[in-house]
C-alpha cells in the first residue's frame, strides 16, 4: 500500500460539493444503484493493481442507458470526475477511482444481445465477461479470439478501453483488430456509433481511437465483436532451453522461418518452478526457460508445422522438445501457463506484474539484464509472457508489510520499462498506462506529442471529467519526473545509481 | 538511399510556413490516387522525395519506410525475403507510395480475411499542422501507450497530419496460391466461403465478376488443396485477375463511361443493394463496385438501408459530396479532431469533407 495518493495535484482540483452529487444521482438512481457507505465502497478502492487504493465520492451501478446518460449528466452538469468500471481487473490503475469522483460500475450490463453465427458477430453490452462470449458462441463451433489470462473476469467494456491481448494475439490479433463497431455514452450526453458491420466507416478511425482510450474518451455501452470459427486441429509443444537468452533466440528463429503460431509463450526458471509446484503440469524443473508453442489449421497443415517447428527449436538449441500425444497433454502444457499468475502469489506474498514490449531480437539480452536488476535490487523476478510477441511480463516479488520492499519494486519496476523504451519498445503493451506507468510516458513521448494527446482528449471530453489523471501525463508532472529523467531514456546523470 | 531523402525538415518547414500564412497546402505522394476524394486547390507539398527504408528486419516481421518510398519497391524488397504486406494495398499506378497508402486507407481482396492497412498498421512519424514532428505507435507488435494516433491517420487523406514515416507488421508469403472459378450469384458467395473457411479452407480472396465467383486460396499446400476440391470449380487460366481488380485495370473500371464509380460498403451476408448498373463484387460480398447512374441520395438511402455507406470513387460532379455524410454527433468530434491536428486548417483542407 502506497502512503501517497497517485494522483498529481493538478487533477485533482476539482471543485466538488459532494453531496449536491449525491442528491442529484439520489434523484436519478435507483436505490440498489447508488453505493453512499464508506465500508460498501471499500469494494471498489482499487482495481487489480492492488498497490494503490482510493475510495471515490459515489459508485454509481446503472441498470439502463438512461440512467448511465443521467449519471454522466450529473457529472458534467456539476464538474464531477467519473470513472468507468468493467471487471476491475486493469493492472495499470485504469479503473483506480477518483477522490472527487463517482466510480461507474458497468457491471449489470452483462447481456449478449445478439449471436449471428451465419455472419459471426457478437453483440454485446460493456459488462458481458470476455470468456462468456467463447461459451455463447462454443454452440456454433466459433469463438472471441482475443483471450487474456483474466478472461473468466475481465469485460468486453474494459477490454476495448484497454486493447486487452491474449495469448493469441500473435496469429489473431488484439481487441482492436476483432470489434467492429462500438457504441457510446460521452460527458456531453451524446450516444455515438464508431465502427460498422461493414469494412469500414466512412471518417476518421474513431472505432481504432476508442481501443486503449482507457475510458478517458466515452463510456462504451455496446459492442459489437467478430466471431472465429474453431480451428479444426490444433497442435501444442514444448521445448526446454538451458539459458533464457537461447529460448529468445529460438522465437526470434520460429519467426524467421515464416512460421506464425496460434500461440508462443516463454516461461523462466523461477516461473517453471512457481507453476510446477502449483499445478503439477509435468514441466522440466530443471530448465532456465520453457517455450510453449500453439499451432493451429487442417490437419495435414499442423502435422507439417509441427515438424519444422520441433526441427527449429531443437537446432536453436533446445535441450528437449515435447509434443502432446493428446487433448489432455495438449491442456497439461498450456495449465502451467494459465496458472503463471497465481503460482507467483503462491511465492511471494505480492507481485507487481509489468507489461513492456520489445523487438524479439532483444529477449535474451534484456531478460539478462532484468535478473541483474533484481539482483540489484534485492528483489526476485520471475518471467512468463507473450514471447511471439516480444510483450514482456516480469512479475516483481515483493513484501508489502516489509517497510521500502513495494518502493523498491516500483524503482525496479520502472527501469525495466525504461530498457524497453531503450530497445525500441514500448512502456505497455496490453496492460494500459493508468496511474502505473504515466510516469513513464513523459520517457516515451515528448512535450508535443503528449499535447497531441490532450488535444484529442479535449475533442471528446471538453471539460476533462472523464477518468482524469490517467495515461497521459500533465506538463506539471512530467517536469516533477524530469528533474530525474530526460527525453529518451537518457538519464540526467548516469554515473550516478538510481532505485 | 542518401542524406537527401530525408526531408523532415523541408516538409515540416513547409508546413510551418503555411501555417503562418495560413495558405493551405495540397499533398501529394505518387500522385497514383488523384481521383480519390475532392479536389483540392493548395499549394502542391510533393513528399515523393522523402523516400527510404529505415528499418527492415524480416524476423521482427516489422518495416519502417519513409513515407514517398513507393510501394512496388517495397513490395519486391519484402518479395526478396518471402514476405508480403498482407493487406494487398491498391496501386492505382506505377507511383503509388507507402505514405498515400495510408492517407487513403485501401486495402485490396485480402482484407476480409487478413485485415486492413489499419490493422497492419505500428505506428507512424507524422508533421501536424502546426508544423511539428511527432511519433506515435512503435515498430512493435502491441503498444498500448497513448491515444492511437497512427490508425487515426489511416484514411484521413492528409487532414490531420503529413506522414513522414510508416511501420506496418509484414507477413511470410504462402507456400502456395490457387484460384478457383464458380458459378453463382454475387448473393451466394458469403455462404458458400463461410462453410469454406469452417472446414479450414485458406481463403484469401472472394470476388464476383458479373459472370462468375473467383475464390482465391493461400497457405500450406495441404490446406490450399484440400479447400480447392472442397469448393470445386474451374481453375482459370488468367493469372492477373486478383492484380487488375485490386488496381482498377480491369475493363470494368476503364471503359469511358459517363457513369461515376461508387464504392459499396456493406455487413457481411445481407442482401445486395438494390440499384440499377453494373457491378463487380470484391470481399466476399462486402464490397461492392457499382457504376450507376442514379442519385447520390437514392445509392445512399439504399447502401444505408442494409447498413453499409457509399463513396463516390471516380468520376463523381463536384456538387456531389465523395464520402458517406456523417451524423452531427460525429460531425463535431471530427471537427474538433481536425482543430486539434491542425489549427490553422492548412492540410489539405476539404479533401475528406467540405467542412474541414
Ligand atoms: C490475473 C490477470 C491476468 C491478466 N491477463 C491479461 C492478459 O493476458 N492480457 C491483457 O491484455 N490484460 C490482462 N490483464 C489485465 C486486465 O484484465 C485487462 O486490462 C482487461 O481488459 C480489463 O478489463 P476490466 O473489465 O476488468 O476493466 P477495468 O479494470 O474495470 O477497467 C479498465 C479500464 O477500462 C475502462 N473501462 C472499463 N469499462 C469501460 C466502459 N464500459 N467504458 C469505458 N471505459 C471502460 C476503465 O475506466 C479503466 O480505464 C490481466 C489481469 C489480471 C488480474
Amino acid at each position: 500500500m502506497t502512503a501517497t495518493t497517485p494522483y498529481h495535484t493538478d487533477d485533482t482540483a476539482f471543485a466538488v460539493q459532494a453531496p449536491r452529487v449525491i442528491e442529484r444521482l439520489r434523484a436519478a438512481l435507483p436505490e440498489r444503484s447508488l453505493v453512499v457507505e464508506e465500508a460498501e465502497r471499500r469494494a471498489y478502492e482499487s482495481d487489480g493493481l492492488s498497490a494503490f487504493r482510493q475510495l471515490p465520492l459515489v459508485v454509481a451501478i446503472p441498470d439502463t442507458i438512461e440512467q448511465v446518460q443521467a449519471v454522466l449528466a450529473t457529472c458534467h452538469d456539476l464538474g464531477v470526475p467519473v470513472v468507468a468500471r468493467g471487471s476491475g481487473t486493469s493492472l495499470s490503475g485504469g479503473a483506480l477511482p477518483h477522490p472527487q469522483g463517482v466510480l461507474l460500475s458497468l457491471a449489470r450490463f452483462n447481456q449478449i444481445l445478439e449471436l449471428d453465427p451465419e455472419r459471426r458477430l457478437a453483440r454485446v453490452q460493456p459488462g458481458v465477461r470476455n470468456l462468456a462470449i467463447s461459451e455463447a458462441a462454443a454452440a456454433h463451433g466459433l469463438y472471441y479470439a482475443p483471450d487474456p489470462s483474466s478472461q473468466i473476469a475481465c469485460s468486453i467494456g474494459g477490454n476495448i478501453a484497454e486493447n486487452a491481448g491474449g495469448v493469441h494475439c500473435l496469429k489473431y490479433g488484439l481487441t482492436v483488430h476483432n470489434v467492429l463497431d462500438v457504441t457510446l455514452a460521452t460527458i456531453e450526453g451524446d450516444i455515438v456509433t464508431v465502427g460498422s458491420q461493414a469494412l469500414d466507416t466512412p471518417g476518421y478511425d474513431l472505432l481504432a481511437l476508442m481501443h486503449g482510450s482507457e475510458g478517458m474518451l466515452g463510456v462504451i455501452l455496446e459492442a459489437t465483436v467478430r466471431l472465429l470459427p474453431e480451428p479444426l486441429t490444433k497442435q501444442v509443444l514444448l521445448a526446454a532451453f538451458d539459458s533464457a537468452a537461447t529460448a529468445g533466440n529460438a522465437v526470434a528463429g520460429l519467426i524467421a522461418a515464416g512460421i506464425v503460431p496460434a500461440g508462443l509463450e516463454m516461461m523462466d526458471g523461477p516461473a517453471i518452478k512457481a507453476a510446477e509446484d502449483f499445478v503439477h503440469a509435468g514441466y522440466p524443473t530443471d530448465a532456465a526457460a520453457i517455450l510453449i508453442c500453439e499451432l493451429d489449421g487442417g490437419t495435414e497443415e499442423v502435422v507439417a508445422d509441427t515438424a519444422r517447428v520441433d526441427a527449429l527449436l531443437r537446432d536453436s538449441g533446445a535441450t528437449e522438445v515435447r509434443v502432446a500425444r493428446d487433448a489432455d497433454e495438449r491442456a497439461r502444457f498450456w495449465a502451467g501457463r494459465k496458472a503463471a499468475f497465481p503460482a507467483a502469489g503462491r511465492i511471494s506474498p505480492d507481485y507487481y506484474c509489468m507489461d513492456g514490449t520489445i523487438p524479439r531480437k532483444h529477449l535474451g539480452e534484456v531478460l539478462t539484464r532484468i535478473a541483474d536488476m533484481g539482483r540489484e535490487h534485492g528483489l526476485g523476478v520471475v518471467n512468463v509472457f507473450h514471447a511471439g510477441d516480444g510483450n514482456l511480463h516480469p512479475l516483481i516479488l515483493y513484501d508489502g508489510n516489509t517497510p521500502g520492499e513495494l518502493e523498491q519494486a516500483e524503482a525496479f519496476g520502472a527501469r525495466i520499462l525504461e530498457l524497453c523504451v531503450e530497445k525500441g519498445g514500448t512502456i505497455t503493451g496490453e496492460h494500459g498506462v493508468g496511474v502505473e506507468k504515466i510516469n513513464e510516458m513523459c520517457i516515451q513521448f515528448n512535450d508535443a506529442e503528449r499535447e497531441t494527446f490532450f488535444a484529442i482528449k479535449r475533442a471528446f471530453d471538453p471539460p476533462g471529467l472523464l477518468n482524469p489523471g490517467k495515461a497521459i501525463p500533465t506538463l506539471n508532472r512530467c517536469a516533477e519526473f524530469g528533474a530525474m529523467h530526460v527525453h529518451h531514456g537518457e538519464v540526467a546523470h548516469p554515473e550516478l545509481e538510481r532505485y | 538511399m542518401s542524406e537527401d531523402d530525408d526531408q523532415t525538415e523541408a516538409i515540416a518547414a513547409r508546413v510551418r510556413d503555411a501555417a503562418a500564412a495560413g495558405t493551405p497546402v495540397a499533398i501529394r505522394g505518387g500522385g497514383s490516387k488523384p481521383f480519390y476524394g475532392h479536389r483540392l486547390d493548395g499549394e502542391a507539398l510533393d513528399v515523393s522525395r522523402h523516400r527510404g527504408v529505415l528499418n527492415y528486419e524480416p524476423t521482427e516481421l516489422m518495416l519502417t519506410a519513409r513515407a514517398g518510398t513507393p510501394l512496388v519497391e517495397l513490395e519486391e524488397l519484402l518479395a526478396a525475403n518471402g514476405q508480403m504486406f498482407a493487406f494487398e494495398p491498391p496501386h492505382f499506378g506505377g507511383g503509388a507510395t507507402l505514405g498515400g497508402a495510408v492517407a487513403t486507407g485501401l486495402s485490396g481482396p485480402r482484407r476480409p480475411f487478413a485485415g486492413a492497412l489499419r490493422d497492419h498498421l505500428l505506428g507512424v512519424r507524422i508533421v501536424d499542422g502546426n508544423g511539428s514532428v511527432g511519433r506515435f505507435g512503435g515498430e512493435v507488435i502491441k503498444n498500448v501507450a497513448g491515444y492511437d494516433v497512427s490508425r487515426l491517420t489511416v484514411g484521413a487523406l492528409g487532414t490531420l497530419g503529413v506522414v513522414l514515416e510508416v511501420s506496418v507488421k509484414v507477413l511470410p508469403r504462402p507456400e502456395t496460391e490457387r484460384t478457383v472459378c464458380l458459378e453463382m450469384a454475387p448473393e451466394e458467395i458469403h455462404g458458400r466461403i463461410e462453410d469454406a473457411l469452417r472446414n479450414g479452407a485458406p481463403i484469401t480472396g472472394a470476388a464476383h465478376d458479373g459472370d462468375r465467383a473467383w475464390i482465391r486460396l493461400a497457405g500450406a499446400t495441404s490446406a490450399v488443396t484440400a479447400g480447392a476440391d472442397w469448393l470445386g470449380g474451374d481453375t482459370p487460366t488468367d493469372e492477373t485477375f486478383w492484380s487488375r481488380l485490386r488496381d482498377h485495370t480491369m475493363d470494368f473500371f476503364r471503359g469511358d463511361t459517363a457513369e461515376p464509380l461508387w464504392r459499396l460498403s456493406l455487413p457481411p451476408g445481407g442482401r445486395s443493394p438494390d440499384l440499377p448498373g453494373k457491378r463487380v463484387v470484391d470481399w466476399g460480398g462486402q464490397l461492392h463496385w457499382l457504376r450507376s447512374d442514379a442519385s447520390a441520395e437514392g445509392i445512399r438511402r439504399e447502401t444505408a438501408a442494409i447498413g453499409g455507406h457509399a463513396t463516390v470513387f471516380r468520376g463523381g460532379d463536384a456538387a456531389t459530396a465523395v464520402f458517406t455524410p456523417l451524423e452531427p454527433a460525429l460531425a463535431r468530434f471530427h471537427g474538433r479532431l481536425k482543430r486539434a491536428f491542425d489549427p490553422h486548417g492548412v492540410l489539405n483542407p476539404g479533401r475528406m469533407y467540405p467542412e474541414f
